[in-house]
């Protein structure tokens, strides 16, 4: 399996572990804010599976739709600020039976994501319901926005 | 004999809208599920990913030939929300399938589980098929 997605932010993207990176993610940055990501859907990393990230002013919140993948197939993980997503989506495949279509992929998948603040990774929950899962990250309270009284 | 396919890659796969002949009458995106069908001498087996969609919130009709698989979704967003990226569209779900086999409709059974419609479609005595005896 290769793990993929180091790449894969593209409204926040390139965020690694190395510093040559960073800097050429700040120059991005300052290219890519200028342009509103929620003006462009159907950008995406083009690696499985597809993500919608939210935020409210305490949490970030990912979704992602992982129709008939169970919870013990999926591996959640942070560092850091980037948090992977990986596992296995099995389809059972019925040998002796004929097939009139197979439109369903099934098959191992990875996929990291920086996010664009730090976060609080001990209060990081995730849950999978109906194939969809959600997984609420709650942003470290440096991050968190604070309205100043003004005098 | 079941297996699994494993150790493949999943290919990230974009959400197709449903275009054209059925127009629907409300608002929103309506995408076509993927779908696995298969077929033993029984039954017919329907598998649809409809990622989102309650079990209550799903409709299936049989008629004249024609299978239509309908869901419903329920905004799951919170209203405080602000969009930070946004790589899938969530909306309803709606597809169509001519059956040639003649279905038992009394015996249709469907699922729904993690996100994924499971149908089977038993077959009506008459379309099993018969082995013909032929004499000399």
């Amino acid at each position: 399996m290769i793990s993929r997605g180091l790449w894969n932010f593209p409204a926040y993207g390139l965020r690694t572990h190395f510093e040559e990176l960073d800097r050429m993610k700040r120059h991005l940055d300052q290219v890519f804010h200028q342009v509103e990501p929620s003006r462009l859907p159907g950008t995406t990393a083009g690696v499985f599976p597809l993500i919608n990230l939210t935020e409210t002013p305490e949490a970030f919140v990912l979704r992602a739709e992982l129709p008939g993948v169970s919870a013990e197939d999926l591996d959640i993980q942070t560092m850091g600020r980037n948090l992977t997503i990986s596992g296995e989506r099995r389809i059972a495949v019925d040998r002796s039976a004929k097939y009139h279509r197979r439109e369903r992929e099934a098959g191992r998948f990875s996929r990291a994501i920086a996010l664009p603040g730090e976060i609080d990774r001990d209060k990081v929950t995730a849950e999978l319901k109906e194939g969809i899962l959600q997984v609420t990250i709650p942003k470290a309270e440096v991050a968190k926005p604070r309205k100043i009284d003004i005098k | 004999m079941t297996h699994h396919d494993e150790g493949k890659e999943i290919q990230v796969g974009k959400k197709h809208e449903v275009s054209g002949a059925t127009e629907q009458t409300r608002s929103g995106p309506v995408f076509i599920p993927p779908v696995d069908i298969f077929e033993s001498e029984n039954e017919i087996n329907l598998m649809a990913d409809m990622p989102g969609v309650k079990s209550g919130d799903v409709d299936i009709d049989l008629r004249e030939n024609v299978l239509t698989i309908a869901g419903e979704i329920t905004p799951f967003e919170g209203g405080n929300e602000e969009d930070l990226l946004i790589e899938y569209e969530v909306g309803r779900y709606f597809r169509q399938f001519t059956i040639p086999e003649l279905i038992d409709q009394e015996k249709i059974d469907a699922q729904l589980s993690e996100g994924v419609l499971k149908l089977i479609l038993p077959k009506a005595e008459k379309a099993k098929p018969r082995k013909i005896e032929i004499r000399s």
